[in-house]
C-alpha cells in the first residue's frame, strides 16, 4: 500500500493504517478518532459538565494523554470510549467555524484551538458550557439569542455605482478603506465575546435590550463599510444598549480571531453615537444637506419586497422557534443548579457596575 | 404511530453552505415559500473552510483572461471528464456571481485601481482568484448568510435529514428528519427539494472535512432513485498539516503556493520540477529561475510546477515520501519563509500563520511547514442537468459539492466557491420553476415516514450492540488504507468485503442516553450515508481501470482513452435487501458506464488553439 501519510519509516508516532487489518485494535499506535491508547505521556483528568437545563454536575474522566492534542481531541476520545452521548458542538476543528466554544478552566475558549500542553501540567482540566446561554445538554448551549439579535440589525445597503464603476464592472474601493471593516468580518461567530460580557453574563434581564460585543462589531463593520448608506446609530443607542458597555475589554481578550472589539468597534461607535446626539453642526448638516446615511426607519422603507422587513420589531417573527429552543423564554433557565461557570470569572472584570447606562458615553 | 411536527414549503434546501444559501436566496427572490435546513448552526458549514479564493475571469489583474480560458483550464484540470456545459456555464457566469457578492456586502482585497484583487492558483493560467486574505470561504458564507437573514428566509438549524420522501410516481414530496437539540422528528412537505449537502470526506481518517461531510445528500438522492456519477474521483489536497497527529489533515491553503511558497524534499530540492507531466510541459517552467520570474510577471516565464493541478502535486508528494525523501513526520516541506518577508506572509496568509503558530507551534515566517495529502473534495456526485441542476428524480435538484460533473476527474482550486454560486443560483431557479409549475397536491407517504423514524430510534431498543464510533473508525481506516490516494484492484475488492461487514455491524448499533443532542445517535444516523457513498467510491474505483485526475490505480497507472469518454453511473437496483436504518442495502448499488456528453465543435476548437 502506498498511502503517503503512512510510509514514514521508523517514526512510531505515525499511525500504521497501511496494514491489512484496519479493524480497531489492529493498530498498535493511537488513532485520533476512537482509540484512547496512551503514548506514554501519562494521564489526565478531564472534568466535564454533564447535565441539561434541569441541572447537572461535573464528571471526571481519566484519559491517557497524547502528544500535540487539543482539548477537543480529548473530548472526542471521551465520546468514543467512555461517554458516547456526551454532547459537544463542533465542526471544523481548525478554528475557522466558531462552533466549539466552551469555558476551559474557567476561560471562554475554543476547544479546537486550546492545546492540552498549554494548560497546567498534571492538573485537572475543567470544561464547562458557556455560562451566558441556556444549556441544551452537557457542553452545548442554546445560542439562538445571537441569531435573533442578528436579524434586528439593519442590513447592508450599498450606494449606487458610479458610471465608471458600471463600466469597470464593480465598485472601486481602496485596500486601506476596506481593511477597517475586514477586521470585523474575520469574526467566526463563536460568541465567546457574548459569553464573557458581564452585561449579559451577570444580568440575564439585559438581554432584551443589549446586542453584545459580536453585534457591536457587526454594526461597526457596516458603519465603516465604504459602500453602506444605512445609519444604525440611533438603534445602537436606544435598542441595542451600546451605552451599557463600560469598556472592560473582556470581549477583546477572549476573541480567538484577535479582533480588537473594544478599541476598534465599540469605542468608535460610542464616539459616533455621541456625535450624532450632541454635535449641533452635524445635526444641522444632516437636516439641511443630503445625508449619506439612512436611519433605521428609512432603511425599513425599502427593505426587500420579497421578504419581511430587514428590521424586525421583535424576535421570533422570522424563522421557526425550535421546540424548547429558539426564543422560548421558559427554556431560558441558566444553570439553575451547580452553575458550571463559577470559575469563569477569571477573565471577567466585574469591578465596574455592569449595565450602567451613563458610565462611558 | 410515530410522532412528528409537519411544515410545508414550496422549496426546501438541504444544506446551508455556499450552494444552499445561494439557492435559497434565489428561490426566495422569486417569491416562493423557501426554507433552509442545516445539520449545524447557520454559518458553520464547510464553506467557511475554503481559504484561497473564488475563481472568476474578472480580468482585473490580467486583461488577457476570459471565460474561454477559464473554461479550458477547468476542462484540462478535470482531465476532460467534466460535463462541458457545466464548465462553460461556470466560466461564463462566475464573474457576475462574484460581483453580486460585493453588492451584498462582501469586502474582497483590492487592486491598486480599487477593483477586486485576484491571486494565482494551481491550474489557472492567469491570476483569477478573488479573495480576502486566506479566509475567502468565511467571507462568502457570511455575506450569503446575512443576505438570507435580510431576505427573511426561514432557517431550520441543527436539523438532521434522514430520508427524502417521494409520492406514488417517484416525484419528491418532502423530507423527514429530526431536531438535534430536542431529538424530535420533523416532516417537511415540499414541491421541490435542493440538495446542497456538500461532501463525503468524513469517511477517511485524514481529511480536511468537518464532521458534517458524511455524504447525506449523495446517499439520500441515491436511495430516492437518482443517478450518481464519477464517485471514484476524490480529491486529495496536496497540502494538509501532518503534525501534530491530532491536526493531521487540516488544510493548508494552495494560496501559500500561489503567493510564492515552494515544495521541498528532505534534501532541500524543489522536487516538483521532476514531476511535470507531458500534458502541462509546454506551459510549465523547467528551471527555478524561470518559475520565480513568473510570480511578478506572467509573461517573463512559465508557471512554476508547484502550481500544477492538485492531483499532480498530491501524487508527486506521495512519490517523494515513498522514495524516502519525506519530512520527519511523513510529509514534505512547504517553504514560504525563505521566499517572502515575514510581514508579507502575515498579511497575505493570516489564518495559516495563526493555524501553525497555535496548533503546531511553528512560525511559518521563519520555518517550513510539513505538509502531505489530505482527503478534501469529491468531484463525483449526483448527476444533474447542467442548466437547471435537475437530478434524474423529478422535483430533486442538486448544487455544489454534492452535484457531479462540473469538475470532471479533478477540481481546480478556487473553482469550488464559484461552482457554489453559479449552480446554487441555477438550482434555486430550477427548483422554483419546478415548484411553480407543479400541479396537483403533494402527498406524503405515511409508510415512508414511519419506516424512517422507526429505524432511527431502533438502536435505543437494542442492548449490548455495536458502538457507532468504532464502526466509524473502522470505516475511516478501511477507506484510508484501501481506497486512498493510490488504489489497486485487490485492495479495492477487499474494501468491498469490509464495507459489507461494516453494513452488517451498523445494523447492530445500540445506544443509550436519549435523543436530545446525542452525538452517538447523530453519528449512528450518519452511518448509512457514509456506507453508501463509500461503496459508490469503491465500486467506481474498481470499474475505472485507468488513472485519471483524482483516481489513481497502481495497477493501471496511465489514462485510457476509452475510459475518458464514459462516466460510471451508480444506481440502486433495489433487490429487496435491507441496509441500515430502512435504507436500501449498499449491496444493491450498481455501476454502469455511460457516455459523457459530447462537446460542440466551437468549444473543441479552444483546445486545438491551446496546443
Amino acid at each position: 500500500m502506498s498511502e503517503v501519510l503512512d510510509v514514514t519509516p521508523g517514526d512510531t508516532d505515525v499511525p500504521d493504517t497501511n496494514g491489512t487489518e484496519p479493524e480497531r485494535g489492529g493498530d498498535t499506535d493511537h488513532e485520533p478518532v476512537s482509540n484512547d491508547g496512551s503514548d506514554g505521556n501519562g494521564e489526565i483528568v478531564m472534568r466535564l459538565w454533564r447535565g441539561d437545563e434541569t441541572g447537572g454536575e461535573f464528571t471526571d474522566y481519566l484519559m491517557p494523554s497524547v502528544e500535540g492534542e487539543v482539548v477537543l481531541d480529548v473530548i472526542h476520545r471521551v465520546q468514543a470510549t467512555k461517554a458516547p452521548d456526551l454532547a459537544c458542538r463542533w465542526n471544523c476543528k481548525a478554528g475557522k467555524c466558531g462552533s466549539c466554544s466552551a469555558e476551559i478552566n474557567g476561560r471562554p475558549s475554543l476547544m479546537c484551538m486550546t492545546r492540552m500542553d498549554t494548560l497546567p501540567a498534571g492538573e485537572t482540566v475543567t470544561v464547562a458550557p458557556m455560562r451566558t446561554f441556556p444549556i441544551l445538554r452537557d457542553l452545548v448551549t442554546d445560542v439562538s439569542y445571537n441569531y435573533e439579535v442578528a436579524k434586528r440589525i439593519p442590513a447592508f445597503s450599498p450606494r449606487e455605482k458610479t458610471e465608471d464603476e458600471e463600466e469597470a464592472g464593480g465598485y472601486r474601493m481602496q485596500q486601506i478603506d476596506v481593511e477597517r471593516s475586514q477586521e470585523f468580518r474575520k469574526c467566526i461567530e463563536c460568541f465567546l465575546c457574548q459569553d464573557v460580557c458581564h452585561v449579559m453574563r451577570d444580568h440575564e434581564e439585559n438581554k432584551t435590550a443589549f446586542a453584545g460585543p459580536r453585534f457591536f462589531a457587526r454594526s461597526a463593520e457596516l458603519e465603516m463599510h465604504p459602500l453602506d448608506v444605512n445609519d444604525r446609530r440611533e438603534l445602537l443607542q436606544q435598542e441595542q444598549g451600546l451605552g451599557k458597555c463600560n469598556i472592560t475589554k473582556c470581549c477583546t481578550e477572549v476573541c480567538p480571531e484577535h479582533i480588537k472589539i473594544t478599541d476598534n468597534a465599540i469605542i468608535p461607535l460610542k464616539e459616533r453615537v455621541v456625535d450624532a446626539k450632541y454635535d449641533p453642526v452635524a445635526w444641522l448638516g444632516r437636516k439641511i444637506l443630503s445625508r449619506t446615511k439612512r436611519t433605521p426607519a428609512e432603511a425599513t422603507e425599502d427593505a426587500p419586497v420579497s421578504g419581511p422587513a430587514a428590521v424586525q420589531p421583535s424576535p421570533g417573527v422570522v424563522g421557526v422557534p425550535l421546540p424548547g429552543y429558539a426564543g422560548d423564554e421558559a427554556a431560558a433557565v441558566t444553570h439553575t443548579s451547580d452553575p458550571p461557570g463559577d470559575e469563569a470569572a477569571a477573565v471577567t472584570d466585574t469591578s465596574d457596575p455592569p449595565g450602567d447606562d451613563t458610565s462611558s458615553d | 404511530m410515530a410522532e412528528y411536527e409537519t411544515h410545508e414549503f414550496d422549496v426546501i434546501i438541504v444544506g446551508a453552505g455556499g450552494a444552499g444559501l445561494r439557492a435559497a436566496i434565489e428561490a426566495r427572490s422569486r417569491g416562493l415559500r423557501t426554507a433552509l435546513v442545516c445539520k449545524s448552526l447557520l454559518g458553520k458549514a464547510h464553506t467557511v473552510m475554503a481559504e484561497g479564493g473564488v475563481a472568476a475571469a474578472l480580468r482585473n489583474v490580467y486583461d488577457e483572461d476570459s471565460w474561454q480560458v477559464h473554461f479550458r483550464d477547468t476542462m484540462r484540470g478535470g482531465k476532460m471528464l467534466n460535463n462541458w456545459r457545466m464548465a462553460q456555464l461556470h466560466a461564463q457566469e462566475s464573474p457576475d456571481r462574484v460581483r453580486e457578492l460585493e453588492d451584498w456586502g462582501a469586502l474582497f482585497d483590492r487592486t491598486q485601481d480599487g477593483l477586486i484583487l485576484q491571486r494565482d492558483f494551481g491550474g489557472h493560467r492567469y491570476a483569477r482568484l478573488a479573495h480576502i486574505g486566506d479566509r475567502t470561504g468565511l467571507e462568502l458564507i457570511r455575506t450569503l448568510q446575512q443576505k438570507a437573514v435580510a431576505e427573511g428566509i426561514e432557517v431550520f438549524m441543527e436539523l438532521k435529514v434522514l430520508r427524502l420522501l417521494t409520492d406514488a410516481d417517484g416525484t419528491v414530496s418532502g423530507l423527514v428528519g429530526y431536531w438535534r437539540p430536542s431529538g424530535e422528528f420533523v416532516v417537511f412537505k415540499a414541491k421541490a427539494v435542493v440538495m446542497a449537502t456538500g461532501g463525503v470526506g468524513k469517511s477517511w481518517t485524514y481529511t480536511s472535512n468537518s464532521w458534517e461531510s458524511t455524504g447525506d445528500g449523495h446517499a439520500m438522492a441515491l436511495w430516492a432513485g437518482a443517478d450518481l456519477i464519477d464517485m471514484e474521483c476524490v480529491q486529495f489536497h496536496p497540502t494538509g498539516m501532518v503534525w501534530p497527529l491530532s491536526v493531521r489533515g487540516i488544510l493548508v491553503t494552495e494560496g501559500v503556493r500561489g503567493d510564492g511558497g515552494v515544495l521541498r524534499n528532505s534534501e532541500g530540492r524543489r522536487f516538483m520540477f521532476d514531476y511535470i507531466p507531458p500534458m502541462f510541459a509546454a506551459e510549465t517552467a523547467d528551471s527555478e529561475d524561470e518559475g520565480d520570474k513568473w510570480y511578478d510577471d506572467h509573461s517573463a516565464g512559465r508557471r512554476p510546477p508547484e502550481l500544477l493541478p492538485r492531483d499532480e502535486v498530491a501524487r508527486s508528494i506521495n512519490s517523494e515520501v515513498k522514495a524516502g525523501r519525506g519530512s520527519p513526520h511523513g510529509g514534505v516541506f512547504l517553504d514560504i519563509a525563505t521566499r517572502r518577508t515575514a510581514e508579507d506572509i502575515r498579511r497575505r496568509l493570516p489564518s495559516m500563520y495563526h493555524q501553525f503558530k497555535e496548533l503546531a507551534g511553528v512560525d511559518i515566517t521563519a520555518e517550513a511547514m510539513e505538509v502531505g495529502p489530505t482527503c478534501h473534495y469529491i468531484m463525483g456526485g449526483v448527476r444533474v442537468e447542467a442548466d437547471s441542476a435537475a437530478t434524474t428524480v423529478d422535483g430533486l435538484f442538486a448544487a455544489g459539492e454534492v452535484a457531479g460533473g462540473m469538475h470532471g476527474a479533478n477540481r481546480l482550486g478556487g473553482n469550488s466557491l464559484s461552482d457554489l454560486l453559479v449552480f446554487g443560483r441555477r438550482a434555486g431557479i430550477g427548483a422554483s420553476e419546478f415548484a411553480t409549475d407543479r400541479t396537483g397536491s403533494v402527498s406524503l407517504d405515511e409508510g415512508q415516514i414511519s419506516a424512517a423514524i422507526d429505524a432511527a430510534v431502533a438502536p435505543f431498543e437494542r442492548e449490548s450492540g455495536e458502538n457507532p464510533y468504532d464502526i466509524h473508525h473502522d470505516l475511516q481506516a478501511t477507506m484510508q488504507s484501501l481506497v486512498g490516494i493510490i488504489r489497486t484492484g485487490s485492495e479495492l475488492d477487499e474494501a468491498i468485503d469490509r464495507l459489507d461487514e461494516l453494513e452488517d455491524r451498523a445494523k447492530r448499533v445500540s445506544l443509550s442516553g436519549g435523543q436530545r443532542y446525542n452525538p452517538g445517535w447523530n453519528l449512528t444516523t450518519d452511518l448509512p450515508s457514509m456506507l453508501s457513498v463509500s461503496r459508490c467510491t469503491t465500486l467506481g474505483a474498481i470499474n475505472r481501470k485507468e488513472s485519471r485526475g483524482g483516481h489513481t490505480r497502481d495497477d493501471y497507472p496511465k489514462p485510457v482513452a476509452e475510459m475518458g469518454s464514459v462516466n460510471f453511473v451508480q444506481r440502486i437496483e433495489d433487490d429487496g435487501t435491507d441496509g441500515v436504518g430502512a435504507t436500501p442495502s449498499i449491496r444493491s448499488i450498481t455501476a454502469t458506464p455511460e457516455p459523457i456528453p459530447v462537446m460542440p465543435d466551437d468549444l473543441k476548437e479552444l483546445f486545438e488553439e491551446a496546443t
